[in-house]
C-alpha cells in the first residue's frame, strides 16, 4: 500500500509560497541566462569580491563593459567579506543553473571553490578566475591576475636601492592566509634580498588593510623600535595610515615607505610624497582579458592557454633608481584605479 | 504589594524620593557604587598583570611615550564602548555602532569640504542622533529585539556610508575637526585632548549612571523590563532616551576617529562594533544588563590595546593578540555567570 503523507497545512502553504518564489527567480534568471548558441547573444557570470573595496568594484565594471560591449548578458554576484567563499559558491550554482556560458571570479579562498568550478567545467562552462589563482591552479580554465610576487619584488628593490645607510625594516602585512598578501611579502622580501629572520627585520604585524589598523600597528613597531627607516605595507590605505604614525615622530623625512595596487588615491600619495613607490595593478585588464578569452570560447569552442596569465605590473615612483624600471606619479594617475 | 526590590533595595517610584535618597547615600547609590567597585576590581587586576608582563617581557613597553600612546589608541574604540555600556546595560546590544561612527565620520568629513567645519560637525552629530533616534524607536516603542534591529540598521548604514562618498576617502584638513588628536606635551609625551575627553566623558557618564535617578532607572530597567514597569519606570521613554545619549557618544568617537585617523574613511573601523562589545564585556558588564559601568569600559578598552601594543612589541604574531583578546572575554562572561548564579541561589 503507497502512504501519502501529507504535511499539516501551514507548512503546505509555506512550501507552495516558497515555489510560487523559485518559479518567478527562474523566469526572472532564465531571462538574463537565455540565449547561448555559439556566436550569438552568452550570458557570462561575475563572481566578485566585496565590492565594497573599489579595487574589487574596478575590476567587476572593467569586466562588466567588457562583456555588454560584446552585446553580452551579465549574472552578478559577491562576497560579503574578504574570504566569504560561501556566498561565492551559492552564486556559481545558480550560475551553472541559469547555463551561463563562462564565469570570471575573484575566488574567496584558493580551494574552496574547486568543488563548484569543476561542476560548472564538466558543463561546458569556461571557468577564468581574475586577480587570486586557485590551488592548483588548473582548477581554473585560466587565471588573470598580477604577478604579485613581482609587485612585492619591485617594491622590494627600490626599497633597497632608496635605504638608507642603516636600515631597519618594518612589515606591515594583512592575514597571510591571503594568497596575494602572502605573496607581495616574500616577493618584498626577495628584492630587499632579507629574510624575514634577518636582523635587518625589526618587526612585523598584521592589519586589516585599512588606514586606522596601519596607523596604530606603525605606532606600535615605532614604540618599539624607533630606528624603523624601511616601511612595506600590504596596500596604500595601510600606507597611508603607516605614514601618519611615521609624520607624528617626526620621522617622515628619514622613512622609506612602499605599497602595492595603484590606486588613485594612492598615486596622490606618491606624487605628494607620503609613498616612496607603489606597484600599480590593473583590474580593468584583468577583466578585459578574461572577457577576450570568453569571447574566443563563445565563438569556436576555443579555450584559452591553461595557467596565471599577468595583467601586468608597473613600479609608481617619483625618485627613479638605477636597475628598476619605473614610471612616475604623473603616468600613475592617468592609468591608476578608483575614486579619485 | 509594594514594587519589586531592584537592586537589593527598594526603588521608589518617584523621582523626589530617589534624589531624596541619592542624596543621603544610602539606597540606589549606595548599591550602584558598591557593585561597580567589585565589577572593576577584575578588569582592574588584568590590567595591572598585562602591563607588569609587558612591563618585564620588554624593555619599550613600560615609559611614560609608550603609555601615553597606548591611551591615544584606545579613545575611538573606548569612546563607542562607551556608549555601547548605556545599551548593554539595559540588556540590550548595540551593532550598528561602527556604522554609525563611520556614517558620522564621513559626513562630516565629505560636509566640510565646502562647508565650515563646525557646521560639518553639527550635521555629523545630527545624522548620528537620528540614526539612534531610529535605533531607539524600534527597541522601545515597537519592542523589537536590539540584536535584529541593530543588525538591520547596521547593513543600511553601512552601505549609506559607501553609496554617500561613492566608497571614497575624504582627507581631513581643519583644525578643528583635528584637534582631539592635539594636546598639551611635557617632556615628548602628549596627552591628547582626545584622552581627555575620553576621560571626561567616562567620568560623566559614571556619574550620571550612578549618581542620577536616571542612571538608576537604566539599571533597573536593564535589571528586569517588567519589575521596573510594575516600579513605575518608564520603560520605553528610558530605553529611547539611552540610545539617543549613546549615539550621541557615538558621535564623539567619529570626532575622535577624524582625530586619529584625519581621513573620513568609509573602509574604516570595519570591526570597531564587535571591538566595542569585547572591551564592555571584558570591562565586567554582564552582557544580561543591570549590571557593570562604563569605568570598567573604560579599563576594557585600555586591557585590549594594552595586547595589541606589548604583544606586537614583544614580536609575537598578531593573531595571539586576537587569542589572549577572546580568551579573556570567555573568562569575563564566566566571571558573570558564576557571580549571577551565585546571587539567584
Amino acid at each position: 500500500m503507497k502512504i501519502v503523507r501529507r504535511a499539516p497545512s501551514h507548512v503546505r502553504l509555506k512550501v507552495a509560497a516558497l515555489t510560487a518564489a523559485c518559479a518567478v527567480v527562474a523566469v526572472g534568471c532564465g531571462s538574463s541566462g537565455s540565449g547561448g548558441g555559439s556566436g550569438g547573444s552568452a550570458t557570462l557570470g561575475i563572481v566578485e569580491l566585496n565590492l565594497s573595496n573599489p579595487f574589487f568594484s574596478t575590476l567587476e565594471k572593467g569586466t562588466e563593459a567588457a562583456a555588454k560591449a560584446k552585446g553580452w548578458k551579465v549574472m552578478k554576484a559577491e562576497a560579503r567579506t574578504p574570504g566569504d567563499s560561501a556566498t561565492q559558491v551559492t552564486a556559481i550554482e545558480n550560475m551553472i543553473a541559469n547555463k551561463v556560458k563562462a564565469i570570471v571570479v575573484t575566488p574567496a579562498n584558493a580551494t574552496a571553490l574547486n568543488g563548484v568550478l569543476k561542476q560548472a567545467r564538466d558543463k561546458g562552462i569556461l571557468v577564468l578566475t581574475v586577480n587570486a589563482a586557485l590551488d592548483p591552479t588548473d582548477a581554473a580554465d585560466a587565471t588573470y591576475a598580477t604577478d604579485n610576487v613581482a609587485a612585492g619584488r619591485l617594491i622590494g628593490r627600490w626599497a633597497k636601492a632608496s635605504s638608507p645607510a642603516d636600515p631597519h625594516v618594518a612589515l606591515l602585512d594583512f592575514d597571510l592566509s591571503d594568497q596575494p598578501s602572502a605573496d607581495r611579502h616574500k616577493g618584498f622580501l626577495d628584492g630587499y634580498g632579507i629574510t624575514l629572520t634577518s636582523p635587518l627585520v625589526a618587526g612585523s604585524a598584521l592589519t586589516q588593510g585599512t588606514e586606522d589598523t596601519g596607523q596604530s600597528q606603525m605606532e606600535n613597531l615605532l614604540s618599539a623600535h624607533s630606528d624603523i627607516n624601511v616601511v612595506y605595507t600590504i596596500n596604500e590605505p595601510t600606507a597611508h595610515g603607516a605614514y601618519t604614525a611615521i609624520k607624528n615622530k617626526g620621522l617622515a623625512a628619514k622613512t622609506v615607505l612602499v605599497s602595492v595596487d595603484g590606486a588613485c588615491s594612492g598615486v596622490e600619495d606618491v606624487k605628494n610624497g607620503v609613498i616612496g613607490a607603489t606597484a600599480m595593478q590593473f583590474p580593468d585588464k584583468m577583466g578585459s582579458m578574461a572577457v577576450a578569452a570568453a569571447a574566443a570560447y563563445v565563438k569556436d569552442g576555443t579555450k584559452p592557454k591553461p595557467g596565471v596569465i599577468d595583467s601586468g605590473t608597473v613600479l609608481i615612483t617619483d625618485h627613479p633608481v638605477p636597475g628598476v624600471a619605473s614610471q612616475t606619479s604623473a603616468w600613475g594617475l592617468s592609468h591608476c584605479w578608483g575614486p579619485r | 504589594m509594594g514594587p519589586e526590590p531592584l537592586l537589593g533595595t527598594a526603588v521608589t517610584t518617584t523621582r523626589d524620593a530617589d534624589v531624596a535618597a541619592l542624596e543621603k547615600g544610602v539606597g540606589p547609590r549606595r548599591d550602584v557604587r558598591a557593585l561597580a567597585a567589585h565589577q572593576t576590581a577584575g578588569p582592574l587586576a588584568a590590567l595591572v598583570v598585562a602591563v607588569i608582563v609587558f612591563a618585564l617581557s620588554t624593555s619599550t613597553f613600560f615609559n611614560s611615550e609608550n603609555l601615553a600612546l597606548i591611551a591615544q589608541q584606545s579613545v575611538v574604540v573606548g569612546t563607542l564602548a562607551l556608549g555601547q555600556t548605556l545599551i548593554i546595560l539595559t540588556s540590550g546590544i548595540d551593532l550598528a555602532n561602527g556604522a554609525i561612527l563611520v556614517l558620522g565620520s564621513v559626513v562630516i568629513g565629505k560636509t566640510a569640504v565646502h562647508n565650515d567645519p563646525v557646521l560639518a560637525a553639527l550635521i555629523g552629530l545630527a545624522v548620528c542622533v537620528v540614526v539612534g533616534s531610529v535605533n531607539g524607536v524600534l527597541v522601545s516603542l515597537l519592542k523589537l529585539p536590539p540584536f535584529i534591529v541593530t543588525l538591520g540598521v547596521m547593513s543600511v548604514v553601512a552601505a549609506a556610508s559607501r553609496l554617500y562618498t561613492s566608497s571614497q576617502s575624504y582627507p581631513i584638513d581643519s583644525d578643528f575637526l583635528t584637534f582631539l588628536n592635539r594636546g598639551p606635551t611635557a617632556g615628548g609625551v602628549t596627552i591628547t585632548y582626545g584622552v581627555m575627553l575620553w576621560v571626561v566623558l567616562t567620568a560623566v557618564l559614571g556619574y550620571v549612571l550612578s549618581q542620577t535617578s536616571w542612571g538608576v532607572r537604566v539599571y533597573a530597567v536593564g535589571d528586569n523590563h517588567k519589575a521596573a514597569e510594575l516600579a513605575g519606570i518608564k520603560v520605553k521613554r528610558i530605553l529611547l532616551s539611552v540610545y539617543v545619549v549613546a549615539a550621541i557618544v557615538y558621535f564623539f568617537a567619529a570626532w575622535q576617529a577624524l582625530g586619529r585617523t584625519p581621513t573620513a574613511d568609509p573602509s574604516g573601523y570595519t570591526n570597531a562594533n564587535l571591538d566595542s562589545i569585547t572591551a564592555v564585556v571584558i570591562g565586567g558588564t554582564s552582557l544580561f544588563g543591570g549590571r557593570g559601568g562604563v569605568v570598567g569600559t573604560f579599563i576594557g578598552a585600555l586591557i585590549v590595546t594594552v595586547l595589541q601594543n606589548g604583544l606586537t612589541q614583544a614580536g609575537i604574531d598578531s593573531l595571539y593578540q586576537q587569542v589572549a583578546t577572546g580568551v579573556l572575554v570567555v573568562i569575563a562572561v564566566g566571571v558573570d555567570h558564576l557571580v549571577r548564579r551565585r546571587q539567584t541561589r
